[in-house]
Parts: structure tokens; C-alpha cells; sequence
């Protein structure tokens, strides 16, 4: 009836992204930060594990194993590295999945293959606007019909922007339907201005304007049946929630051995109460938020309605990133605000989740 | 089970606080102990996940009846952890039988040891085939039922040698009725009323030299490593009645969040979790956050039970989830005593009793201060003499 255990296959998955996340992203965080710009070696050397490729169906080249559990394990892996490179890493999934998920034949033919080819090529999703009003479910980015095409019009934020592309997935409503469109990034009327934002340092982003951008019917995601964009937030939300819960443990973690190893009245600062309570209320969230996120993956997976648990399991690990990382910044005192330690990052970087979707999907 | 037997008497053995519900009483043994229930209560650690279940959804009838079901109870779960096959069958065979309705309970407390089990004063002598047993225990669960009705039992935590500390105490089997075992006071608490809370004293209380659980020898060094099963095995009784107490504790949570919902429901105040944020009321705000928070109780108490019925050592989960569920549904159940208004407050309903309901389950079975403790040691890989 109920099973906390993961496959082999997904430990093992879990282990090599862990190690990969350790060795390879975890190093390189605070430098990139620093420079506002990716790893592009390790992204390379991360598209060779095919973490998204694995994700799409065989006939397209991909690996035919979908789940959203495995999606959610690697996502808190990689996170758990570094928020940013792991959002880079992950980015085709913006575009592969939904595409994978909703796509005409014609359309799976024309944009699945370069998600699997030798060359990564990342994705790049439009959906949060720039608005205190925002309603992921009832966008304000308008498309209407126009003969044959469509002309969108609306304003985008949070949108990754990874050289290497050349289009960008835009979700617009048809009256208040939300749908998805393939929409090239030189198209006119299309405006992108970079970001700066509180956390994501290396992560490029934009702010997407778009006046009337018309794009041809076969653009539509899905054709005349078009896409079911809520699945897709609530895709996203999942994935956001194993991300946060990646975050969340790193900060966790990092605390945990500062308190060991900082002394303090001549002991760890670990040995007092104050402090040990703190990294067990933080453990126990952490694991509490992760099962929460596996379990709205277990509906995804399993074909369940997943808008309530979705939305719970990306509102408690929010919570608990914020809280963690803010203990952590705490925990290492003055340390956790300077920057030559990680704290301060995991602090700027799990306040997003409280603002993004769909910055990834399982 | 919990919607037709125990709702509708919920109240008034609350009021009643002392009196015995007999009718539920009755109902439980007659038709509670078998079927799919049937061998879960005898603390068996199969099944633990399906234990979980069950005390979750009788909690959420009424958690004070459930503690009053006659079966071993915490009393049960010690035998089951620390005894022999002997003793196991001897103690727990007259909750399997035909008899009148038995109960087991588990005595540790006393008026200067709670949370610091080691500080027991209670005493043990060996004197020619008996242990002689000396000294007073309080807030004993089901500790009248359990002392008083024939073929019940308690087990009663006792040192063999004070300077010992918790390498000398060892938990020890008292039938009911014993000679020198006496009922001497019932408390009068916020909540669980009709679950009877028992002071008891033991003088010059015999009892045969095979109801000791475990081994007599006292190992002063490091009990721990001394392969007894005497407090090792006493603790480990933990490790399956925390995720017990874990998922009562989300049973009142969920009767409570549940009533709020629906009654909000009725009052035209939906919970929606497609609104967008700027959209979305205090109300629902807070309601989906006692929602999470519930939820997350509840797979941390599963996650636990699933790892006992895996046989792996579950005692950092099952800390994580009493901890969590005691002190989430602790703030569940008062918010929504908050957010129903007067009503709430009022004994009218029952939204006021599972507020008083609950907070025992941040208490008992180790607070949580005692549980974060424990879960602080094992993460930060620290002794309890590092992290005291």
C-alpha cells in the first residue's frame, strides 16, 4: 500500500547525480555566482548523464523512462549542488517535456531530437509575468487568432535564456485558456531583457515583452487540441519543491558541520541546545517537505489529479528552504553573511520559490 | 468504527471524565479485536504501518476512546520488544481469548522522573523466586484498567541499583491485582478525559522472578552495548509507540482540519488552490498551510512505521514524526478553534475538546523537547553525554 523505498535503478541514478552534483557543481557554485555566468564545461559534462534525454520517449531517441519521482529525485540532487546550474542543466526538460507530452507527431519529430543529440541544447520557458496579480492559471499574455496564426501579446519575467537556443515556449491565454506556443527568439515584436534578480546569479534570465508576436498555426503546442498548460504548472511545481528541498538540505548540511566543528565557550556550538534543536527542527522539515513532494509525484505518476498536493508540496518546501537557509545563515553568525561561505546564496536563492514556476518540470 | 461508535459519545464521557464507557468497551472487544484489526493490537511490530492507520482514523472518532480500547497497549509493545516467547504468549493470551475485556499498560513515570527515565526511583529487590517492588508511578495510561481488571498487566519501570543509573533499570511485568499494587489516584486532565490516567503505588509488591523482561544483570559501563535487553529494550518500545502516538496525533488533526474545512465549506468559503496568491484569503492561506503541515505529520509517521516493518532501526524517524505531528496538530487544532469563531470556543462542538485532545500528544511518550533531543544526537552523531 505504501512504499518509501526507491528503485535500484533510481538509487543508482541518485548516486551518480549526487556524486556528479559533489564534484563537479558544488566546487564551481560560489565562483559562478560571483561572475553571473554557467559552468558551460559542466553542463556539457551534465548533458552526457542524459537527465532530461532518459525522461523522453524512445521513438524520439530519448529513454523512454518517465517519472516524475526519478525527475524529483535527480532535481533535489542537482539543486542540492547549486540552484542555478541545476536550473541550467534541467532547462531542456521546459521545452522537452510539454512537447514530449502534448506535441503533434510533426511537432515531436521537429523539436525532440535536439534534446537527445550529443549537443546539449537547453529550454527555455515563458510563463510568471511580472505582476504582483499574477495568476499562473489565467495569464495575462494574450493570444488571439489571426487567420492561420497567432498574435501573442503580454510580458514575461523569470524566463531562462540559455545561449544555444533559438526559441522560446511562451504561454499565453486564448480567452482564458492557457496554451503554449513555439515561438522563435528573433521573432518580431519580441523584446528580452536580461535580469538581475535576488538569487539565481548564474542563471541567465530575461524579461520577455512581447507586442504583437505572430507565429503560424503549427506553433500551437498540441495543434488544434492544444496542451493542458495546469499540468504542466503543476509539473513544474513538483519539480520546484524537489529543488527546494535540494536547497534546503545543503544549507542543512552546512550548518550541521559548522556546528561541529566552531567552537564556542570552549565547545561546538553544536553541543548546546540552542543550536542542536534548531538543525533537528530543520532536519525533520526537510524530510517532511520531501515526502510531501514525492507524494504529488506519485500522482503524477500515477495519472491523479495533483492540483492540491502539487500546491501543498511546493508551498511547505518554500517554507522550508526559506526557514533552513535562513538557520543556516544564523547558525554560521557574521560567517553566514559574508560571502566567501554559501550560506547567503541558499538564503537569496530559496526566497525565489516563492515566486517562480516552472523554472524546471519532472 | 469511528464515525458510529465513538462521534457519537465523544462528548459525554468527556463530561464524564471517570466513568468507563461501556457500551464502547463492550462494542471494541466484542467487535473491534478481530477482523481486519484483529492481531494488530497485540504490539506485534507486523503490520505497523497498517497500526498507524487505524489509530489515525479511531483518533479521529475520539483519541481518548482509543486510548480506553481494552488491549496491551504500551504494556503490550514492551513485552513485544523486550520479552521471551514465553512471556509473550503468557502475557498477551488473555487479550486473544473468549474472557471479559483485558488492558495493558506501561508505568514509567514518577513524581521526580519524566523525560529523565534514568532518574527512576522505584525499586527492584530479588528476594528468593520474586522481585520485590517498592515505590510510586503516576500518569499511567489505562493504569486502572490495566491494575485492577483480572488478567490485564502493567509494566513497571524499576532500578535494581540507583548508582547504576539507566544501566540498572530494568521493566518488570505485574498482573493485575497483585498484592502491594494500589490504585490510589485518577487525574483530572485538559484533555483524554475518558482515558483514565492512574497513580500507582507499589509496597513490598511481589512478583514472580519471570516477569522481569530482559536480563538482571546491571551493567554500569554501557548498557547499550551490553546486549541487554532490559533498557535497551524498554527504549526500543519507543521506536513502535512513537509513530503510534504520531498518527493519533494526526487523527485529532485531521477530525479538526476536516470539520474546519467543511464547516468553512457550508459558510460559503472555499479552499482553492489555483487562486493566485494575491487572490487568496488569510483563511485560505492558513487553512492550506494546516493542510501541509498535516500531511507532512502524516508521511514522517508512516515513513517510520514503514521502516519498523521493513526491520530497520527507525528511532531517529520515529522521533522526527512524534515531534512533528505532536507539535503540528498542537497548532492545528488551535487554529481552528481560531478561525471557527465563537463557535469553536464552545462545547457545542467538539472543535474545543480536540484542541485539549491533542496536546497530549506533544507530551506524552516523550515531549518534544525530548524528541528533538534525540533526533539532535543522531544528526550531529553526538553521545548524550556531548548533547545533555
Amino acid at each position: 500500500m505504501i512504499d518509501f523505498q526507491p528503485s535500484d535503478e533510481q538509487r543508482l541514478i541518485v548516486e551518480t547525480v549526487r556524486q556528479f552534483a559533489t564534484s563537479e557543481i558544488r566546487p564551481r557554485a560560489r565562483e559562478c555566482s560571483e561572475a553571473r555566468k554557467l559552468p558551460d564545461d559542466v553542463i556539457a559534462r551534465a548533458h552526457e548523464l542524459g537527465l532530461v534525454a532518459g525522461a523522453l520517449p524512445s521513438a524520439n531517441g530519448g529513454g523512454g523512462e518517465r517519472s516524475a519521482i526519478t525527475s524529483a529525485l535527480i532535481a533535489e540532487e542537482l539543486a542540492w549542488g547549486d540552484l542555478a546550474i541545476a536550473l541550467a542543466i534541467l532547462s531542456p526538460s521546459l521545452v522537452a517535456l510539454p512537447v514530449a507530452d502534448f506535441g503533434t507527431p510533426e511537432q515531436q519529430r521537429a523539436w525532440l531530437p535536439r534534446y537527445t543529440a550529443d549537443r546539449f541544447v537547453p529550454g527555455s520557458l515563458a510563463l510568471v509575468e511580472p505582476s504582483f496579480r499574477f495568476d499562473v492559471f489565467h495569464p495575462a499574455t494574450a493570444a488571439r487568432p489571426d487567420g492561420d496564426a497567432w498574435i501573442l501579446d503580454g510580458e514575461k519575467c523569470f524566463v531562462p535564456w540559455l545561449a544555444g537556443d533559438d526559441s522560446v515556449l511562451v504561454i499565453a491565454a486564448e480567452k482564458r485558456v492557457p496554451q503554449a506556443f513555439l515561438v522563435p527568439r528573433d521573432a518580431e515584436g519580441l523584446e528580452a531583457t536580461p535580469e538581475r534578480n535576488l538569487g539565481l546569479d548564474a542563471l541567465p534570465t530575461v524579461e520577455l515583452r512581447l507586442r504583437g508576436v505572430k507565429v503560424p498555426a503549427s506553433a500551437r503546442l498540441g495543434g488544434a487540441r492544444g496542451a493542458d498548460v495546469a499540468s504542466l504548472v503543476n509539473r513544474g511545481r513538483v519539480a520546484l519543491a524537489a529543488a527546494a528541498v535540494g536547497v534546503a538540505r545543503a544549507a542543512f548540511e552546512l550548518a550541521l558541520a559548522y556546528a561541529k566543528q566552531r567552537q564556542a565557550f570552549g565547545a561546538p556550538i553544536a553541543t548546546k541546545q540552542a543550536i542542536a534543536f534548531k538543525l533537528a527542527e530543520m532536519a525533520i522539515e526537510i524530510d517532511g517537505a520531501r515526502l510531501l513532494a514525492w507524494e504529488a509525484a506519485d500522482r503524477l505518476d500515477r495519472g491523479l489529479p495533483a492540483l492540491r498536493e502539487a500546491a501543498l508540496a511546493q508551498q511547505q518546501a518554500q517554507r522550508v528552504a526559506l526557514e533552513v537557509a535562513d538557520g543556516a545563515v544564523q547558525v554560521f553568525g557574521g560567517h553566514g553573511y559574508i560571502r566567501d561561505y554559501l550560506p547567503e546564496m541558499h538564503l537569496r536563492n530559496a526566497r525565489g520559490f516563492a515566486c517562480f514556476e516552472a523554472l524546471s518540470l519532472v | 468504527m469511528a464515525l458510529e461508535q465513538m462521534r457519537p459519545i465523544s462528548r459525554r464521557y468527556d463530561v464524564l471524565e471517570h466513568e468507563p464507557p461501556r457500551e464502547w468497551i463492550d462494542f471494541f472487544w466484542r467487535h473491534g479485536r478481530t477482523g481486519a484489526a484483529g492481531s494488530e493490537f497485540d504490539g506485534d511490530s507486523d503490520g505497523m504501518v497498517q497500526i498507524c492507520v487505524q489509530a489515525e482514523q479511531l483518533c479521529w472518532g475520539d483519541a481518548a476512546l482509543y486510548l480506553r480500547m481494552p488491549t496491551p497497549a504500551l504494556g503490550g509493545s514492551a513485552v513485544a520488544a523486550a520479552g521471551t516467547p514465553e512471556q509473550k504468549a503468557r502475557f498477551l493470551a488473555g487479550f486473544r481469548g473468549d474472557g471479559p475485556p483485558v488492558w495493558g499498560a506501561m508505568a514509567i513515570t514518577e513524581p521526580g522522573a519524566g523525560s529523565d527515565a534514568a532518574a527512576i526511583q522505584t525499586t527492584a529487590r530479588l528476594d528468593g523466586d520474586h522481585w520485590v517492588l517498592n515505590g510510586t508511578k503516576i500518569f499511567c495510561t489505562s493504569g486502572e484498567s490495566a491494575s485492577q481488571v483480572e488478567g490485564g498487566f502493567v509494566v513497571v519501570w524499576a532500578t535494581l541499583d540507583k548508582s547504576a543509573g539507566r544501566g540498572g533499570i530494568k521493566s518488570f511485568v505485574v498482573p493485575a491485582r497483585t498484592p502491594g499494587m494500589k490504585l490510589v489516584g485518577l487525574e483530572k486532565k485538559l484533555g483524554i478525559r475518558a482515558s483514565d490516567t492512574a497513580t500507582l503505588v507499589f509496597e513490598e509488591c511481589r512478583i514472580p522472578k519471570e516477569n522481569l523482561l530482559g536480563r538482571a544483570e546491571v551493567k554500569k559501563q554501557d548498557p547499550k552495548k551490553a546486549g541487554d535487553k532490559g533498557f535497551k529494550g524498554a527504549m526500543a518500545t519507543f521506536d513502535a509507540s512513537r509513530p503510534i502516538v504520531a498518527a493519533m496525533a494526526v487523527g485529532v488533526g485531521s477530525a479538526s482540519l476536516e470539520f474546519l474545512i467543511e464547516e468553512l465549506a457550508r459558510q460559503g468559503v472555499a479552499i482553492r488552490y489555483d487562486a493566485p496568491r494575491c487572490d487568496r484569503s488569510a483563511i485560505e492561506r492558513d487553512v492550506t498551510e494546516m493542510e501541509a503541515e498535516l500531511q507532512s505529520a502524516r508521511l514522517l509517521t508512516w515513513r517510520a512505521a514503514w521502516m519498523m516493518n521493513k526491520g530497520r532501526p527507525n528511532s531517529l524517524e520515529a522521533s522526527m514524526a512524534k515531534a512533528k505531528a505532536g507539535l503540528s496538530v498542537t497548532r492545528i487544532t488551535q487554529k481552528a478553534v481560531e478561525l471557527l469563531g465563537p463557535p469553536g470556543y464552545s462545547q457545542k462542538l467538539l472543535v474545543e475538546k480536540w484542541m485539549r485532545d491533542a496536546k497530549i500528544n506533544d507530551i506524552y511518550e516523550g515531549t518534544q523537547q525530548i524528541n528533538q533531543l534525540i533526533v539532535a544526537r543522531r544528526i550531529l552523531d553526538y553521545s548524550s553525554s556531548m548533547l545533555r
